[in-house]
């Protein structure tokens, strides 16, 4: 029933192109779209890649990873300089490092106790966690502050992302090529073929001696470096944190951002981003206003209802709704041109 | 062998009672170090609730009775979860956007029709005091808000869940991506203010209790009154009735009993109904009790997913021990986690996942969880 994860390698050339094309962008583009379209896009996807490596290669739809990227965002902004929660001005770069081991250190933890569960339990266990981390962090206003925690100091590398946008927007699209990379690398390394074999035949798996658990908890730890890293990266973008930006709502955004971009293909998280980023921009303009139901105020109506229709017609998102369509012309056979061959002569093209 | 399976189900309580035998024992002797640790914590909390309990009992009362009673709300909501769960595998993320909903309505209900009726030209200095509700401003709002969440339900089940049975991933992306419109469509019309329901005006404030000990009458009566009724009676259509042994069946071996002839959507559908009028009931309830705010709908459907995990997915009982469980920690939290000069309140959330993550580490399923 649903699509088949792809086995194929890194794509090189087209991965290149992408990249130079988006490092061309800052040309064409005016600073605006780079920071809040780009950008934005390239942490999102980040995030959302954290959850469908989980899912795509291991089977595990979680929804704790914008908990985790929460706490690693937290954690930096509670080490470095400023302005509320309990800052303890280290250098941005230590504290990096120590955010993400925190991250990691959570995601063991989490992953211990949801790894032991599959399927549908798993996303409530680790829907849970991340509510519970979001509740945590508003009650805990040491750590959060009353209006959370502002001014962050950046790395030196970033500079201010509020007067230069490009040196964290290529800071952003370096890293997400390089997490797109590592995580397409390790679903070959052996450690990437047992997770999928984990997530097909878990009782052959068990019984040819591999530890279930243990595996599903290290593919979690890693999920969890990677949602650290978003969580960086979005703190950097935002130069603040407030527990308001790691709520169920902005789970369940990355949640939609995975699915729309199709929750089967890695590239699927930033396609999704980018999709969101836009339609969170240029929706707003474009929406007609019908009463109360639908207008401008709400977005949130309107990304709900593409998330339910996306969910509705293709679970394989819109990459999935990409690879149907290529699918379907090569079945077709021959370009158009045959007209009188038409519908009757593809009985396949029918049930795809 | 088959004389066993068809005994399990025409007997009425069978199948559960030896379970619930083999998690009270357990059996000693193979304990691990975990549940020996686990134990020894439980120990602690114990010895520390008896001291508190000695030191101020009278508080000590009113602290678990909102405990209790908290717990109440709480299973009424999470029963109506766990029982479309159990049957349909459906994870219902929507349960939360129908508690929400089912409160607005009822509170819309008595504002609309209600309010004016009340004493003199509703022009009072002193607010919404003087206004005076009778019986039925909160009977009638309550039955029809629940009865349209019903329908609200079924009408969801049928439309969004009935063509992609037995994929549960999708089930509960739909239902997410409409709780998602749902919240949104809620704040619109119902806006950001954090409103509740009125009780009747004849109803007293409080209750005294044994002890000298006062306690909110809508909380301890009603509330907890209402949970008992609705938990006797899904006890009695679960075991007692025909419906609720084909529900029973269901949970079982799906396959089998559509094979049976027995016409599985139709009840498909009832469960669905009962589990939205219970989100709606709990609604009206909370609505009441606690207030309405957006936001609500979030917190209630984690109080579910937690209720649900620590109980088992699908096991009424499980959901009225996990409730009970979750209720409790969350009152004594918020007042007993002062020691000295250090006040831990804040960081009372812990518990709570401390609950949650000490039951799934004895228990993956929960305590009455059985594999799908």
């Amino acid at each position: 029933m649903n699509p088949v994860v792809s086995q194929r390698g890194v794509s090189w050339p087209l991965l290149a192109g992408v990249v130079v094309l988006a490092g061309l962008a800052p040309l064409v583009f005016s600073d605006f779209f780079v920071s809040v379209i780009l950008t934005k896009a390239l942490w999102l996807g980040v995030a959302a890649a954290s959850l469908i490596f989980l899912s795509a290669y291991g089977g595990m739809v979680s929804l704790a990873q914008v908990g985790i990227y929460g706490v690693a965002g937290m954690t930096f902004a509670n080490l470095v300089a400023a302005d509320g929660g309990n800052p303890a001005e280290w250098n941005p770069w230590i504290a990096a490092l120590v955010a993400l081991a925190v991250a990691v250190a959570v995601g063991l933890g989490f992953g211990a106790i949801a790894a032991r569960s599959e399927g549908i339990y798993f996303l409530m266990i680790t829907l849970a966690f991340s509510v519970l981390v979001f509740y945590f962090f508003s009650q805990v206003t040491q750590l959060s502050g009353f209006g959370g925690v502002n001014n962050l100091d950046l790395p030196s590398l970033v500079g201010n992302p509020s007067l230069d946008p490009l040196p964290l927007y290529y800071t952003t699209l370096v890293v997400a090529a390089l997490v797109f990379v590592v995580l397409k690398y390790v679903s070959r390394t052996p450690f990437g073929l047992g997770l999928q074999g984990l997530r097909d035949e878990p009782a052959r798996m068990r019984a040819l001696g591999f530890n279930v658990t243990r595996h599903r908890m290290l593919a979690f730890a890693l999920a969890a470096l990677i949602a650290g890293i978003a969580g960086l990266l979005s703190v950097w973008y935002n130069r603040r944190i407030t527990p308001g930006s790691i709520n169920l709502a902005q789970t369940i955004d990355i949640l939609i951002i995975a699915v729309v971009g199709g929750l089967y293909r890695l590239e699927g998280a930033w396609v999704g981003a980018l999709t969101y980023a836009l339609l969170d921009n240029y929706s707003r303009e474009y929406t007609p206003t019908v009463g109360n139901v639908l207008g401008p105020e709400r977005f949130n109506t309107l990304i709900g209802v593409v998330f339910l229709i996306i969910v509705i017609v293709s679970p394989g998102g819109l990459v999935g709704l990409w690879e149907r369509g290529r699918e379907r012309v090569r079945r077709r056979g021959p370009p158009p041109g045959t007209v009188g061959a038409g519908p009757e002569a593809s009985p396949a093209a029918g049930n795809v | 062998m088959s004389h066993l399976a068809h005994s399990d189900l025409t007997d009425g309580p069978v199948d559960a009672a030896p379970q619930t035998a083999a998690t009270a024992d357990g059996g000693f002797a193979g304990w691990s170090p975990k549940r020996i640790a686990l134990a020894l914590i439980c120990g602690l909390v114990v010895v520390w609730l008896i001291i508190k309990a000695v030191d101020d009992p009278r508080r000590f009362a009113v602290v678990t009775l909102n405990g209790t009673t908290l717990a109440a709300l709480f299973f009424v909501v999470a029963s109506g979860f766990t029982l479309i769960f159990g049957l349909m595998r459906v994870v219902n993320m929507a349960h939360g956007s129908l508690y929400l909903l089912g409160g607005y309505l009822a509170l819309e209900m008595q504002d609309a029709w209600f309010k004016e009726e009340s004493s003199g030209l509703g022009l009072s200095l002193s607010g919404s005091d003087d206004t005076t509700y009778s019986l039925l401003a909160w009977i009638l709002p309550l039955i029809l808000a629940t009865a349209i969440i019903g329908v609200l339900g079924v009408l969801l089940q049928q439309v969004f869940l009935r063509w992609n049975q037995g994929q549960d991933l999708r089930q509960a992306l739909i239902t997410i991506a409409l709780s998602v419109i749902f919240a949104d469509q809620m704040l619109a019309a119902f806006g950001g203010i954090s409103r509740d329901i009125k009780t009747p005006t004849a109803w007293p404030e409080s209750v005294l209790l044994p002890g000298d000990v006062r306690f909110g009458f809508f909380r301890g009566v009603v509330v907890l009154g209402a949970a008992l009724l609705i938990a006797a009676g899904l006890w009695f259509l679960m075991r007692r009735t025909r419906f609720g042994k084909i529900v029973r069946a269901g949970v079982d071996d799906r396959d089998m009993v559509s094979a049976l002839g027995i016409n599985v959507q139709l009840v498909f559908a009832g469960a669905f109904l009962i589990g939205a009028l219970l989100a709606g009931f709990g609604g009206v309830l909370g609505g009441t009790m606690i207030s309405l705010a957006p936001g609500q709908d979030t917190s209630f459907l984690l109080n579910s997913l937690i209720v649900v995990i620590i109980g088992g997915m699908g096991s009424l009982g499980g959901a009225a021990i996990g409730a009970l469980a979750l209720g409790l920690v969350d009152a004594y939290a918020d007042v007993y986690l002062v020691f000295g000069d250090t006040d831990l309140t804040n960081y009372s959330i812990l518990l709570t996942f401390a609950l949650l993550v000490g039951v799934l580490a004895v228990r993956p399923l929960g305590l009455f969880g059985r594999p799908a």
